[in-house]
């Protein structure tokens, strides 16, 4: 049927042809004021189940604190929304159009989820501005690299988030040589250059100093509000300084949801925490 | 203008091409009009020797754009090579036209030999110069973006990789053996007479096939620099040193291997196709894996990842290989083990790297 109304439609000359027109990529669609679905997801590792039946959804501009003891599924959902894992069943949706299990990796990427890995990955041999730069969300096809340039706006982003993360000075130092610390915080500015609509961050302070402790929670807590921000950690002091709303993970599912207080008061929260 | 720009921040790039130039001045010079009672009379066999070094340099560099900055340890580079050298080597074939042993005016020697009556269809076309140059660069292109494709997309990576690199050259090898592949087979392609109309054996053409290498080397090593310091290159060297990040980050690292893995081969294939003329043979012995890993030795000892030590090592290597060869045949092998045993004891970042080890003292 579809071809009769394809040839239909061709001596009709005063519009444009469905097929002739390029396909766009839907964007980011916030009308709701959620930025993240996860519905009913399912995932098993050889009969292990890793998530089951998970329903969790993010506000924009919101800054949410994961908690959850080991094996508790935070990882395996991470890797779900960024595309590494896809699940067995369920839905993952960003914003109302785009649907996060149709795409992969770079596509989720450049859709506007960023991720910050438990441990931090930088490019060791580069600089801290070079390792910015390819974190850049530009064209990132073959021949456009080769023959880009920093525009002046690209400068100031640079230099802007630079100063978010507090390593201008470290600016021309290859990246191997920063502390661990500073590594978390370049990784989080890398994730900053790619103007996330929401950002993932997996443990961010775990090695961390008390001191430096401090400063990624001022880090972090400045983010929420522009991107909505989800933040995976064991440190119960740390998530009690920045978690506004605080999500408890227990064996693939969510446990309890509420204000730091509300959660720990949870008995069902005591029991998987302090045991019987 | 960006090209000028990577130049002068690249101080021993700058070095590498003033000797280059300065080579490809003094060479002919002291080859064309010096006499060659004259103690400072080169003679033909060392300029086309220096032309093979530059060659292997050019090679040299190919592997270095891939291992030193992409981590691909391709085993496997001497295979463009061999087949940039292959199509190059069937074009001086057409030339020699019926002055062959049997003269026939169509076919080359072997196939008389084999008792074939026409040309393959696949020798067609390369009694055009143009022809073989585009073949120079698209066989050994094409097999690289067939081979990356399928490899890099299924994410084969490290050592699995170098073994596959190792297989491909393994089998072109074994295929160009075949004499019904119709390459010679065993004895490959040689006895050539003329390229472009000039004698080979003339001195004059020895000097332009060497100024071609070297120019083709001088070439090679601007647009690979240019390509390393890009965003481009960035991005390469991101790759090599955290893959999956790269890819969380927003890049195709399938593409980016994939681009600069066809480049690299197509600059080994002119490797190839510009040392043929100069040792006047190419056969299946130059898709052994045994040159492929020599190779990766050169890049070794000159230092990988810099583009410039590759060049230093191919021809250090080369040149101790002639000296020791001719000198002491049977301690070649032994002394080239030490030398990449040492290198990696000792100079971890190859020879080049004494230079940044000596500012870190100082």
């Amino acid at each position: 049927m579809k071809s009769v109304e394809l040839i239909k439609e061709l001596p009709q000359r005063d519009r444009v042809f469905e097929f002739l027109v390029p396909p766009e990529p839907p964007q980011l669609d916030l009308t709701h004021n959620i930025i993240l679905y996860l519905e009913g997801l399912n995932k098993s590792f050889d009969g292990f189940k890793a998530i089951n039946d998970l329903n969790l959804y993010i506000e924009a501009g919101e800054l949410r604190c994961i908690i959850g003891p080991n094996g508790a599924g935070k990882s395996t959902m991470m890797d779900i929304i960024t595309g590494k894992t896809q699940p067995d069943s369920g839905h993952a949706w960003f914003g109302q159009r785009l649907n996060l299990l149709e795409m992969d990796e770079p596509e989720i990427a450049e859709a506007g989820i960023g991720r910050k890995f438990q441990k931090p990955t930088v490019f060791e041999n580069l600089t801290v501005m070079q390792n910015l730069e390819l974190a850049m969300a530009q064209d990132k096809r073959l021949m456009p690299m080769l023959f880009a340039t920093l525009s002046g706006e690209q400068r100031d982003l640079i230099a802007e988030v630079l100063g978010i993360i507090r390593l201008e000075a470290l600016a021309k130092d290859m990246a191997g040589k920063l502390s661990h610390g500073q590594k978390q915080w370049l990784e989080i500015g890398m994730l900053l250059m790619q103007k996330p609509a929401l950002l993932l961050v997996d443990e961010p302070v775990a090695g961390m100093t008390h001191q430096e402790m401090e400063r990624t929670a001022e880090l972090l807590t400045s983010l929420a509000g522009k991107h909505s921000v989800i933040v995976v950690e064991h440190d119960m002091e740390f998530v009690r300084s920045i978690a506004r709303k605080v999500t408890v993970l227990h064996q693939g599912s969510v446990l309890a949801e509420g204000s730091m207080t509300e959660v720990q008061e949870d008995p069902r929260v005591v029991e998987v925490y302090l045991g019987e | 203008m960006r090209m000028l720009e990577t130049l002068v921040q690249d101080k021993p790039g700058q070095w590498l091409l003033g000797l280059l130039l300065a080579t490809s001045i003094i060479v002919p010079i002291c080859n064309l009009l010096v006499p060659p009672d004259n103690i400072f009379h080169i003679s033909t066999y060392s300029v086309t020797l220096i032309g093979k070094y530059l060659a292997f340099a050019l090679l040299a560099l190919s592997a270095d754009l891939v291992w030193g900055y992409l981590g691909i340890l391709s085993l496997g580079h001497g295979a463009f090579f061999a087949l940039g050298g292959y199509a190059m080597g069937m074009y001086l074939m057409r030339q020699i036209g019926d002055r062959g042993v049997y003269g026939n005016p169509e076919l080359p020697d072997f196939m008389v030999f084999l008792n074939w009556s026409e040309l393959p269809w696949f020798w067609h076309g390369f009694d055009q110069f143009w022809f073989a140059v585009l073949m120079i660069i698209l066989v050994p292109g094409v097999l690289a973006y067939v081979f990356g494709y399928l490899a890099f997309r299924s994410r084969v990576t490290g050592v699995y990789l170098s073994i596959m690199t190792q297989a491909l050259t393994y089998a072109l090898m074994l295929a160009f053996f075949r004499n019904e592949m119709g390459f010679g087979g065993n004895n490959g392609l040689t006895d050539f007479k003329d390229i472009l109309g000039f004698d080979l054996r003339e001195d004059s053409t020895r000097i332009a096939l060497f100024l071609a290498t070297a120019l083709a080397l001088a070439i090679g090593y601007i647009i690979s620099r240019y390509i390393v310091s890009s965003r481009l290159g960035l991005a390469c060297v991101a790759v090599r040193d955290a893959e999956s990040r790269c890819r969380f980050v927003g890049y195709r690292v399938e593409y980016i291997k994939l681009g600069i893995f066809v480049f690299s081969a197509v600059l080994a294939g002119i490797a190839g196709a510009l040392y043929v003329p100069q040792v006047g043979i190419i056969n299946p012995g130059e898709f052994s894996p045994l040159n492929s890993i020599e190779l990766i030795i050169w890049v070794a000892i000159g230092g990988r990842g810099t583009l410039y030590g590759a060049v230093v090592g191919a021809l250090l290597v080369n040149y101790s290989k002639t000296y020791f060869t001719a000198e002491f045949p049977e301690v070649w092998l032994y002394a080239l083990g030490a030398m990449f045993v040492l290198v990696t004891l000792f100079l971890p970042k190859g020879i080049v790297g004494l230079r940044s080890m000596r500012a870190a003292k100082a």
